[in-house]
């Protein structure tokens, strides 16, 4: 990295500078297996231990450790890629057995392409800013570009201990040959037809939920309510991560306009006689730290209250995905009762048909029941995972107003003193 | 510039000789004044510059700079005896071979520096905008008071009423009075006719003080606020000139309760103001087409460090102003982010989730008003100071091209001189008494002039150097202060966010 860093510096204009995200190679070397999956049980432990960033992909290390009979051995590893925790996850939406279960949402692709781009910006705009203001502002890039790859490779964690540590997910095959099979599962990085399918098929969804929504007659209030309040939720969500992103955006680029500002005290102060030289050398050391905690707040409020929000944004698109699982189950049992009754009047293949609608219904019944306790159960967790990064928000913004306050008071002290 | 009033030497006058027993006083000035803690109040006193510590002048050199003055003008007498009390040598000159086309207020003349050794003080604070009238011929009025322990004013407090055209007409008569003589006057604040027009079209009776960011016309506000602010500075800065503040015109606009004489060249969309660009356009192809040869490598040194200065404050402004842009911007994010975080507690069914987020959403709104007066520090407190240093620096340029265009008058008469005495060696030559005669008298007359050129220049010269070693010391002691007051401000930003977001802990506590 450090070469990355090296090389661009002489030739900032030049390709290096985009390709920089790209070549990095930022080891995350992690802590112990997370804490929060072994509360619940120690059988089947997930963690991703190591993420690798090459040209256009992530590599992650995803590591095991389990005492289930099914797995073969007790710990191993295997590398997968970001289109392998897709695949995993589509495998679970395609299962009919798991319709009545929220599917933990599939990781967001890893995408580093404003880190890139800002960093092209900075290369293009170099000559406007001086030397040392460069290398700051590629310094806040890369950590912001570390930011980023170690938020992805969380999520790609989190979805992997959801599924381990559900007592249903955690027996499907599918997960046992994503842990275990050393090679590559066959699942390509999506090329444009990928694409277009996987457009299709969300289109497709969202159809169904708009033409059954439409069509089929809900007899239960509890879904009819959970459905309209999911709906409302999910678009206030969105509405919401779209503006705290916006925000802490902002922020962000705040905290970088302290470089400038503390740049050009500094140039000032070159200018200056000794002691006002001293002076506007220490105000300038305050913009630059004052800069840090403000890209910190920035960062935490990102972590806390974008991210959780974000979050919950996706379980409730996979919640929605419950409930439109449910309909379409629902018109399926309908479909099942119409047959019924064409047969009783013509009097054919009366007996497969009351056994078909019997089995929609034992189906659609045990679906509504999973589906409402899943729906239940997402309710309580969201509760507690906001109010956690709230409370955990608060606390940060709380310790970083006072460093910063303190910072000041001491560079107030300071500067005072100087002559 | 032939026509300038002769100038001989009246009297020779000590006025420095109460200046060291001020010290205190101005010790204690300093204390009231600089750190008034009032958010916009721009508070200034007049330092005395005996309190200076004029390294690169000596004593003597002073003195003769004063005596050079004081024999060079026309003394203004209404100081009362109080602050005479160090000046009994000064009689009063009437100018008897001035040409009486020039005006005595044009032709007067440096004004003594007596008035101000001693340690006055004087804020000056603008409130109160409020608009006069309806349409494209109303106007905003800006309530003027001071306070000062000055005895040439005739109380401690009081108020006037004035137009923003009224501060113009009063830049415009300190430039033509002092620009001559090497002094830097604090430029007005510039005309924004877009804002101008703006504000004119609003229809809304809008007398509220401008500080309240109400909602209706914020921008409105924002303008007026702006230029309250910047008039402040600018009256301070006259003010704390120990020649500008006691200029009768000067006190006349602060004191005077009549309203002063519509000052319509100032406009900008007049002939007077058509004639002024013309004139501007004039200057600066002078500016560019002459260069005179430096001979003070003190001159020579200082417009290069101004020059420098110049660039180093330009990229600061700019740095100033892209921070509070940036953080204006965050609090109108932080204002969405909020409405959206509000719109989530209405949908939300948790009843002690929703009233958690509808409190996040109110701590939001709380912050969004933070950001906007953090944005504001920004501004008022570093880029409008380093806005108007900018405007000084300008104002420094104009003295010294006015010592350029002085140096030409003089090496002009010089020429001219030159060209006589050949005239009169050719008469000579030619042995032609009646024109020997006219060359000697012509002669007479260019040498008086190219003596009264030279002093004029070693005069301007003069009082710039001095000007600049004040200004410079204001400058440090301005720019010092602007940090500080900075640091200050944001730390009480910072102590009011740690406050809010404390008052919120017990709200996500509360979440059940």
């Amino acid at each position: 990295m450090m070469d990355c860093v090296e090389e661009t510096n002489h030739d900032p204009l030049s390709a290096p500078v985009a390709q920089t995200p790209g070549s990095v190679d930022p080891k995350l070397e992690k802590k112990k297996p997370n804490e929060n999956v072994s509360l619940a049980d120690n059988s089947l432990l997930v963690d991703i231990s190591d993420a690798l960033s090459e040209k256009e992909k992530v590599k992650f290390t995803v590591h095991t450790k389990t005492t289930l009979p099914e797995f073969q051995k007790s710990e191993f590893i295997v590398v997968r890629q970001h289109e392998e925790f897709v695949w995993l996850h589509d495998r679970y939406e395609e299962n009919e057995e798991y319709a009545g279960y929220i599917i933990p949402p599939a990781p967001p692709r890893p995408d580093f392409d404003a880190s890139r781009e800002k960093l092209q910006r900075l290369g293009e705009g170099e000559g406007a800013l001086t030397r040392e203001e460069f290398l700051k502002m590629k310094e806040e890039l890369e950590d912001e570009y570390l930011a980023t790859f170690k938020k992805t490779v969380a999520m790609h964690e989190v979805f992997l201990q959801r599924l381990a540590a559900h007592p249903v997910f955690r027996n499907d095959s599918h997960l046992r040959v994503f842990l275990e099979y050393e090679q590559d599962l066959c699942a390509k990085p999506r090329g444009k037809m990928d694409l277009i399918g996987g457009l299709m098929r969300s289109m497709t969804t969202t159809t169904d939920e708009i033409y059954l929504g439409a069509t089929v007659r809900d007899v239960n209030d509890f879904f009819e309510q959970e459905t309209t309040f999911l709906q409302e939720y999910y678009s206030h969500l969105k509405e919401a991560v779209a503006k705290v992103d916006r925000m802490t955006t902002k922020h962000k680029e705040v905290a970088d306009a302290h470089i400038r500002l503390s740049s050009c005290i500094t140039q000032l102060a070159t200018r200056e006689q000794p002691p006002t030289e001293r002076f506007l050398t220490r105000a300038a050391e305050t913009f630059d730290k004052c800069r840090k905690i403000e890209g910190r707040m920035a960062s935490d409020q990102d972590l806390k209250l974008a991210d959780t929000l974000r979050y919950y944004m996706r379980d409730a698109h996979a919640a929605k995905a419950v409930l439109v699982r449910r309909l379409r189950c629902l018109a399926a049992y309908e479909a099942a009762n119409r047959n019924l009754e064409k047969a009783r009047a013509k009097n054919k293949d009366v007996h497969a048909a009351e056994q078909a609608q019997a089995d929609a219904c034992a189906k659609f019944e045990q679906l509504s029941a999973r589906a409402r306790e899943e729906l239940i159960d997402f309710r309580t967790r969201r509760v507690a995972a906001f109010k956690k990064s709230l409370l955990d928000l608060a606390e940060l913004e709380i310790k970083h107003a006072r460093s910063q306050q303190e910072l000041f008071r001491k560079s107030l002290q300071v500067l005072k003193e100087c002559q | 510039m032939s026509e300038e009033p002769d100038t001989p030497p009246f009297s020779t006058v000590d006025i420095n000789n109460d200046n060291r027993d001020d010290e205190d006083l101005f010790a204690s000035a300093v204390q009231v004044s600089y750190w008034n803690p009032v958010l916009l109040t721009c508070c200034v006193c007049v330092r005395p510059p005996a309190a200076r510590r004029n390294v690169d002048a000596p004593l003597h050199d002073e003195k003769l700079w004063n005596l050079q003055h004081s024999s060079n003008l026309m003394v203004e007498v209404s100081l009362d005896s109080e602050v005479n009390g160090a000046r009994e040598g000064i009689e009063k000159a009437a100018i008897s071979d001035a040409p009486p086309s020039i005006n005595a207020s044009l032709a007067s003349p440096i004004m003594e520096e007596i008035a101000t050794e001693r340690a006055n003080n004087i804020i000056i604070t603008i409130t109160e905008p409020q608009k006069i009238g309806e349409g494209m011929s109303s106007y905003v009025a800006y309530r003027v008071l001071t306070k000062t322990n000055m005895p040439i004013f005739s109380k401690h407090e009081f108020a006037v009423l004035r137009r923003f055209s009224d501060f113009l007409g009063l830049h415009e008569k300190l430039t033509e009075k002092y620009l001559r003589s090497g002094r830097i006057i604090p430029p007005a604040p510039e005309k924004s006719i877009v804002g101008t027009t703006k504000l004119k079209m609003t229809s809304t009776p809008s007398t509220e003080s401008a500080n309240g960011s109400s909602a209706a016309g914020s921008v409105q506000s924002q303008f007026v606020e702006r230029r309250r602010a910047a008039l402040e500075r600018f009256l301070n800065r006259v003010a704390q000139h120990p020649v500008l503040c006691i200029d009768p015109d000067f006190r006349e606009f602060l004191e005077s309760d009549t309203e002063l004489p519509k000052a319509t060249s100032t406009s900008a969309l007049s002939g007077a103001g058509v004639l002024r660009l013309f004139n501007k356009v004039g200057e600066t192809v002078n500016k560019i087409t002459y260069r005179m040869d430096e001979s003070d490598p003190w001159f020579e040194e200082r417009s290069g460090r101004v020059e420098a200065l110049e660039a180093c404050l330009r990229r600061l402004y700019g740095a100033c102003e892209a921070l509070a842009g940036e953080r204006r911007e965050l609090s109108a994010r932080t204002h969405e982010a909020a409405r959206a975080c509000a719109a989530l507690s209405g949908a939300d069914p948790h009843a002690p989730l929703s009233r958690a987020l509808s409190h996040t959403a109110d701590l939001h709104e709380k912050i969004e008003h933070l950001r906007l007066e953090q944005s504001n520090t920004d501004f008022y407190v570093l880029a409008e100071h380093v806005k108007d240093y900018l405007g000084l620096i300008g104002a420094i340029k104009d003295v010294f091209h006015e010592r350029v265009k002085v140096f030409q008058n003089w090496q002009h008469a010089q020429m001219q001189l030159t060209k006589r005495r050949e005239n009169k060696a050719k008469a000579e030559l030619a042995n032609r008494p009646e024109k020997i005669e006219q060359a000697a008298n012509e002669i007479i007359e260019w040498e008086a002039k190219v003596e009264r050129g030279q002093q004029e220049f070693d005069t301007i010269s003069r009082v710039i150097k001095k000007e600049l070693e004040r200004w410079d010391e204001v400058r440090l002691h301005d720019l010092r202060h602007a940090l500080l007051r900075y640091l200050d401000d944001h730390m009480k930003h910072q102590a009011q966010s740690i406050r809010y977001w404390d008052a919120f802990l017990p709200e996500a506590r509360a979440i059940k």
